[in-house]
């Protein structure tokens, strides 16, 4: 958090903290406005890549039958997702789906963790744009998935005709419509990028709220200490939703998914 | 915020509306982990799964085919076990009864033995006083006659009625023994 550190460093404190604290300057070129091909957000979903590869490939280089331990905590997580998420909601079938969901689940879950790793501190989930491009994924898997099953005209029979009494159609298929296929990819996307995006403003309000009583009051000083142990408090808080965040992102996907192979509505 | 607060703020941004450049960045970002993932290494993990399920079912079935063949030996084993029994016992009363019979046999053949020595010493005894009644009344006519002859002075010996005299004398002399 380069403001933070700014801030730390000034001994000043801009506050309240706004939307432009979330659009840090630029890497490359250095410091640039509005050039984002390289910034710490962007630095951050390649640093998640790449630790994620190197991670799994390196523990799964040499797979045994008997696991090593490293072994056995890779193979946790992907057991975790292909089980507990893809399986359990998709059944059978879910195991083919099993690859993408874990690959989905550690991305999310690793970028979301960003957000309270001291020195990274912000999730880039907490900008649109990552959410908003898993969401379109899910959204296209899941329709896709649909029609590679039951044919575009029984794909979208099944999904918009609900077994319900024709005079009652006319109110239920628009609602259909717009749940299924209009709001699913913004709810996702949304979902994650608004919980991050708070989640970073909250620990921003307590840390530089902190710093703002101590400028204005030294009396305050007791506050601040006060506020600066509500930011600890909110970390664990912040823990909790990345975990949440990136399991709800998972299963929510494994449900349409669900939905759009399922045989009746 | 440093260098927004240095250069006054002016551009703002509107957080709902994704920009474009991390939209191209996240994509291509999440394309290589999910192409490195999903190709190299969960693949095989699901290999290893499945072959660590062949292991583990292939050991309960060896385990099984195992078990069956020691239930199987088992019982085999039971059932000649229970033959062997029977044949001891039918031996041992074959043998009982043998033994039995060859008792009864001898007994038997002891019992005709002596009862054949019995009747043989019978006879002999029976022939023996034949033969020795017989010399006696030879003998016995001899010295009769002779002592006769000595009494009354003349030889009998050669007189036909001689036989017939002694003869007579005898019977009667039996008849009033067996009298």
């Amino acid at each position: 958090m380069f403001g933070q550190a700014n801030v730390l460093a000034q001994g000043e404190a801009a506050f309240p903290p706004s939307v432009e604290d979330f659009y840090l300057p630029s890497i490359v070129p250095w410091g640039a406005e509005n050039s984002y091909w390289f910034t710490k957000i962007t630095a951050m979903v390649w640093l998640a890549v790449g630790l994620l590869i190197i991670f799994f490939l390196v523990t799964y280089r040499k797979p045994q039958l008997v696991p090593t331990k490293k072994q056995w905590l890779a193979e946790s997580i992907y057991g975790f997702v292909r089980n507990n998420i893809a399986v359990d909601m998709i059944g059978h079938r879910g195991v083919a789906f099993a690859p993408y969901f874990t690959t989905l689940f550690c991305f999310i879950l690793l970028t979301n963790f960003f957000a309270i790793v001291p020195g990274l501190q912000i999730s880039p989930n907490s900008h649109i744009a990552f959410p908003a491009f898993l969401a379109v994924i899910s959204y296209v898997m899941f329709i896709w998935v649909g029609i590679r099953h039951h044919g575009a005209g029984k794909f979208f029979k099944n999904s918009l005709i609900p077994p319900a009494p024709w005079y009652i159609l006319p109110l239920l298929i628009p609602i259909e419509l717009f749940s299924t296929f209009i709001v699913r990819p913004f709810s996702l996307a949304v979902r994650l990028f608004a919980n991050m995006f708070a989640g970073h403003m909250l620990l921003l309000v307590f840390t530089l709220g902190g710093f703002a009583m101590l400028n204005a009051n030294v009396w305050l000083a007791p506050v601040s200490l006060l506020s600066w142990l509500m930011t600890v408090a909110l970390t664990f808080l912040e823990f909790l939703v990345i975990c949440l965040q990136a399991y709800v992102f998972t299963v929510l996907t494994a449900s349409y998914v669900q939905g759009a192979l399922a045989d009746e509505h | 915020m440093f260098f927004l607060a240095a250069e006054g703020g002016e551009t703002s941004h509107n957080p709902i509306v994704p920009v474009w450049q991390e939209l191209v960045v996240g994509g291509v970002a999440f394309a290589v982990l999910c192409f490195v993932l999903m190709k190299f290494v969960f693949p095989r993990m699901e290999q290893t799964f499945q072959a660590r399920v062949d292991a583990i079912e292939g050991g309960i079935k060896r385990a099984e085919a195992a078990q069956a063949e020691a239930n199987q030996l088992l019982e085999q084993y039971r059932a000649q076990l229970a033959e062997a029994r029977t044949d001891a016992a039918k031996i041992r009363d074959d043998a009982r009864a043998d033994a039995e019979g060859i008792r009864q046999d001898v007994l038997a053949k002891a019992r005709e033995e002596s009862d054949r020595i019995i009747a043989a010493g019978k006879e002999q005894l029976a022939a023996e006083r034949a033969t020795i009644v017989r010399e006696l009344r030879t003998e016995v006519g001899t010295i009769a006659v002779d002592l006769a002859s000595k009494i009354v002075g003349e030889s009998l010996a050669d007189e036909a009625r001689r036989k017939g005299t002694v003869d007579r004398f005898l019977s009667n002399l039996e008849s009033t023994g067996a009298r």
